[in-house]
């Protein structure tokens, strides 16, 4: 099951040249880019690891595009990894927007779980199946 | 591409005033004192950078061109000044995409223990991308006297983007002639990535005069005639002294006649003082200075 989260996640994959236009876009609005990875693609996990800090004085989108080549040579095929552009803006203080980059080859998906309750109520969970192995042992290359 | 068709035609003269590029050579002239071989090589690459993109245009080159500089000579004769103007240039023509100017020397680079010069180096070249990286007194990054010096390291890196992203990085080496000539007979893979080697020639004593005019004037001040010839002095004395280094002596120079001036104000003035007093350098602020006494270790 593929998993889409963020900006554009109705559309396929971006190619590269699309996220240099993405990126480009951002840090001509003063948006720090900031790359980050997980192998747990549970949708309520909001905390991915960091690659690098944010890159707040980088102008150009190649400098990120290089940061990025350099995750994916280490993370790339066997985790999820996404860009996302924090605006510092008083007031705003948050992210503008994040899109998926790369993703494991094979998504195993989801599995639903019922939890049947007092009153014939029903718990829902997801679970993912991937997330059932250690960590770093989920996604082959 | 479409193949050329000898008749396509391109205007050289009209590619030339949409691109920018004659404010920014005017200014350079402007700006500049001297120089003379210095504006002319920029002149010479940046008609060969039109032409290029010309014949790009027309379908005719299909190499990029190389545009790794390095530019030698001694402290204080424009190097710097100089690479910021060659950012504006090659910005204009659409060889680099932001032109900003990142200004590094070896600490930027070199790390202090294993593993830190990497993502250091990195660090720089990815706020440098779609700019130029202009590293001062590039000869100290490599220690030959130090076989584990981690300058090594950043040198391979820098050669691997040198190479590989010549589209998104322009990088420009500065320093002494002769210490770079060192560096470049002993990392020949440098040489061979620079394609232009333009060296700055020492200033004058006229120049460097028309230089302090164009310093005080930047500062709202203005010589006498007598503070120009104790300057066209100065100039002269100091020359002969160590550690000259043409328009950054100058500059301090002006700064400690601007002291001196200001003490002086401050001490015959009874009360009031003109506009015309305040933004005046005299003979005496300059004939003050310790170079003319006769003391030979005198700076």
């Amino acid at each position: 099951m593929r998993i889409t989260q963020g900006t554009f996640s109705f559309l396929p994959d971006m190619t590269d040249d699309q996220i240099v236009a993405q990126v480009q876009y951002c840090l001509d609005h003063g948006w720090a880019v900031n790359i980050e990875y997980t192998d747990d693609p549970h949708p309520r996990n909001t905390y991915w690891e960091m690659w690098g800090i944010p890159m707040f004085d980088v102008p150009d989108a190649a400098g990120v595009m290089m940061a990025l080549a350099e995750c994916r040579t280490q993370h790339g095929g066997a985790n999820y990894i996404r860009l996302s552009a924090f605006d510092n803006t008083y007031g705003w203080e948050s992210l503008r927007l994040s899109f998926i980059t790369d993703r494991p080859a094979d998504e195993p998906g989801f599995a639903l779980e019922r939890q049947e309750r007092g009153g014939r109520q029903i718990a829902y969970t997801t679970r993912s199946y991937s997330a059932q192995k250690p960590e770093g042992e989920r996604y082959s290359r | 591409m479409t193949s050329a068709s000898g008749n396509d035609a391109i205007d050289l003269k009209r590619d030339f005033a949409t691109s920018g590029l004659g404010d920014e050579l005017a200014q350079l002239d402007r700006d500049l004192v001297g120089l003379a071989p210095v504006k002319r090589r920029i002149r010479e690459i940046a008609a060969l950078l039109l032409v290029d993109r010309a014949r790009q245009t027309l379908g005719l080159a299909t190499e990029p061109p190389t545009l790794h500089m390095s530019f030698t000579g001694n402290p204080g004769t424009g190097k710097t000044t100089v690479a910021l103007r060659m950012a504006g240039i090659l910005h204009k023509l659409g060889y680099v995409r932001r032109g900003h100017l990142v200004s590094v020397t070896r600490d930027d680079l070199v790390g202090q223990y294993i593993g830190h010069t990497a993502p250091k180096t990195k660090d720089v070249l990815k706020k440098a991308m779609g700019g130029v990286l202009f590293i001062d007194e590039a000869y100290y990054l490599y220690r030959p006297e130090n076989e584990r010096d981690y300058g090594q390291e950043a040198i391979e890196i820098l050669l691997q983007v040198m190479e590989n992203q010549r589209d998104d990085l322009v990088v420009i080496l500065a320093g002494y002639a002769d210490r770079m000539d060192t560096f470049f007979s002993s990392n020949p893979g440098f040489r061979s990535r620079i394609a232009h080697h333009i060296d700055f020639p020492d200033y004058d004593d006229g120049e460097l005069v028309a230089i302090a005019d164009t310093i005080l004037l930047g500062m709202g001040y203005r010589l006498s005639d007598g503070g120009r010839e104790a300057l066209a002095d100065y100039v002269v004395r100091r020359r002969e002294q160590p550690h000259f280094s043409n328009a950054r002596s100058i500059r301090n120079a002006l700064d400690r006649a601007r002291l001196r001036q200001a003490v002086r104000l401050f001490d015959d003035a009874d009360g009031a003082v003109t506009a015309d007093q305040l933004s005046t350098i005299e003979a005496e602020d300059i004939r003050a200075s310790r170079v003319f006494a006769s003391s030979p270790e005198a700076v």
